[in-house]
């Protein structure tokens, strides 16, 4: 007899949405005891395989939802659900990139990737095939057995990348990834990200404080303004994939920027 | 100095030549000294009888027996007592309960000066062997405890959070990260506690002791016998160098990220 699969129905079904965030919540107590509202009634949906970046000025709660995502921070009231599973917890479905590449120094570069695979005991050989295959994807063939000191700061953030990737996640979470970054190597890694997003599919919610980061990248940019943390607006980006690093410089571009912009010049915090 | 002299001296051969002329040269002055001074063997004996003390008391046997005497102390000592605190470092850093139950123990014993307590330890324990290896365990103790306490709280935020997304446990976020990152901080508390050591076996030995060179030096001190008490001094110094210099070794090994020159940690 046929019994519906709740994975299979979620993949045919009409319903392509990966993750769905309703009535989120967040509000902490600082040590001297004042009451911070984080966030305050988030809702959003995220598409299966969409690129989806959030902007606000620092102290908007971006972080904050990027870690209660990620499991590690509890959420104060709310619904979260990922692949139709109700998200309690750090999940085997999530891969994370965070603002420092946090490489472990006595580790290879290909045991720093492969330390996913290692603490949620899957096949190793397996995956170390992806693995290596991951890192020349990212251009790091032949750099498997160095040590992350012997990296450059972009090389290390795409190891960071590869390890977020290596369990084949259905969801990539990126906190700042290329924060830390000099501007050169931030627009190439913005380049090789949407060449990797383009190349494994994944959904990805990229968290940046960089306006043009966000438009370049994303589908759909999401604006949000602090005390409390919400959003404000979501903005469809409707530019043609794959996107040359050219385009910055069109008026289409800068118009997106433009209207994103609009929402911080009032608080006139947010650079670039 | 011509540049090229200063060149030579910068390599590792050239910094090993300059280090023989120095110690040459320092023993030539002394030498020289104590004969045109006419300087007494009881105050300051020369070199010249140093080594001859050192080598009738080779041949005789009586250096070999004394110095292994001590060895096996120092060594079961620090090995007794590194254990011990490592073990006790880890229960109080990874159980609120052990902290709260052994830790005000800990720390009053510790302001207690070890050295002081050996006349009791030797009362206990007798003027055997066994007397000088608990001096000497209770010593290379605490260097062990608490730099595995705090080696274990010294895990950045962000890599256990790191281990955290990717689902690990509270053991695989300590055998994988918390562990590793304690390593340093157990090889300073090593390198500490061999060199404490040392001393601990030497004061058992002085407190009351039938062999060994702490028992050696008072010896020899008593028949005024300076050369003799000098080629002891040599002897305890290898023992320190030897000690320390293989506790580096194992350390340039173990945690061969930590930049040697400093404490500074290469890499993310």
């Amino acid at each position: 007899m046929y019994q519906p699969n709740a994975n299979l129905s979620r993949m045919s079904g009409t319903d392509r949405r990966l993750v769905r965030i309703s009535n989120l919540e967040k509000k902490y107590q600082t040590r001297d005891g004042k009451a911070i509202h984080a966030l305050a009634d988030v809702n959003l949906d995220i598409e299966e395989g969409e690129f989806v970046s959030i902007v606000g000025p620092s102290g908007c709660g971006k972080t904050t939802l990027l870690k209660i995502l990620t499991g590690v921070l509890a959420r104060s009231s709310g619904e979260i659900l990922i692949a139709g599973s109700r998200l309690s917890g750090p999940s085997r479905e999530i891969g994370v990139v965070f603002q420092a590449p946090v490489l472990l120094p006595w580790r290879t570069v290909l045991e720093n990737v492969m330390v996913p695979i290692q603490v949620q005991k899957r096949d190793r050989q397996e995956f170390e095939a992806r693995a290596r295959a991951l890192l020349a994807m990212v251009g790091l063939a032949g750099f498997e057995d160095k040590y992350p000191s012997e990296l450059s700061g972009g090389m290390q953030q795409r190891v960071g990348i590869c390890r977020a990737l290596v369990h084949d996640p259905s969801f990539l979470l990126m906190d700042e990834p290329f924060g830390a970054l000099d501007a050169m190597t931030r627009e190439t890694m913005n380049e090789e990200l949407q060449r990797i997003w383009q190349e494994s599919r994944k959904t990805v919610l990229l968290v940046t404080h960089s306006i043009p980061e966000a438009v370049y990248l994303a589908d759909r940019v999401i604006v949000m303004t602090p005390r409390p943390g919400r959003i404000v607006e979501v903005i469809k980006v409707d530019l043609p994939r794959p996107r040359a690093l050219a385009m910055h410089n069109t008026p289409e571009f800068g118009t997106y920027v433009s209207a994103i912009r609009r929402h911080f010049n009032s608080a006139g915090k947010l650079d670039a | 100095m011509s540049a090229e002299t200063q060149k030579y001296i910068n390599t590792t051969a050239g910094g090993f030549v300059l280090a023989l002329v120095t110690f040459i040269a320092f023993i030539g002055l002394w030498e020289g000294a104590v004969r045109l001074f006419n300087v007494p063997s009881i105050i300051l004996p020369p070199p010249s009888s140093i080594a001859v003390a050192f080598w009738s008391m080779l041949q005789g046997g009586e250096l070999p027996w004394h110095t292994a005497v001590t060895l096996y102390e120092i060594l079961l000592g620090f090995l007794l007592g590194s254990v011990g605190g490592l073990l006790l470092g880890f229960g109080i850093a990874l159980s609120p309960l052990s902290e709260r139950i052994f830790y005000p123990y800990v720390v009053a014993f510790q302001t207690v000066p070890k050295v002081a307590i050996a006349p009791i330890i030797v009362i206990w324990f007798g003027y055997g062997v066994t007397s000088k290896v608990i001096i000497t365990a209770t010593i290379a103790f605490f260097p062990l405890l608490a730099n595995a306490i705090m080696g274990l709280r010294a895990a950045p935020q962000d890599q256990v959070e790191m281990m955290e997304t990717y689902t690990a446990s509270r053991w695989q976020v300590f055998q994988l990260v918390r562990l590793p990152q304690a390593l340093p901080y157990i090889f300073v508390g090593l390198d500490v506690a061999i060199v404490l050591s040392v001393i601990g076996a030497i004061v058992g030995e002085f407190v009351g002791s039938k062999a060994g060179l702490g028992y050696l030096i008072l010896q020899k001190n008593f028949n005024f016998d300076m050369a003799g008490t000098f080629a002891v001094l040599i002897v305890l110094s290898l023992i320190g160098v030897g000690v320390h210099a293989l506790i580096s070794a194992m350390q340039r090994r173990v945690v061969f990220w930590i930049d040697v020159s400093g404490e500074r940690v290469t890499g993310a």
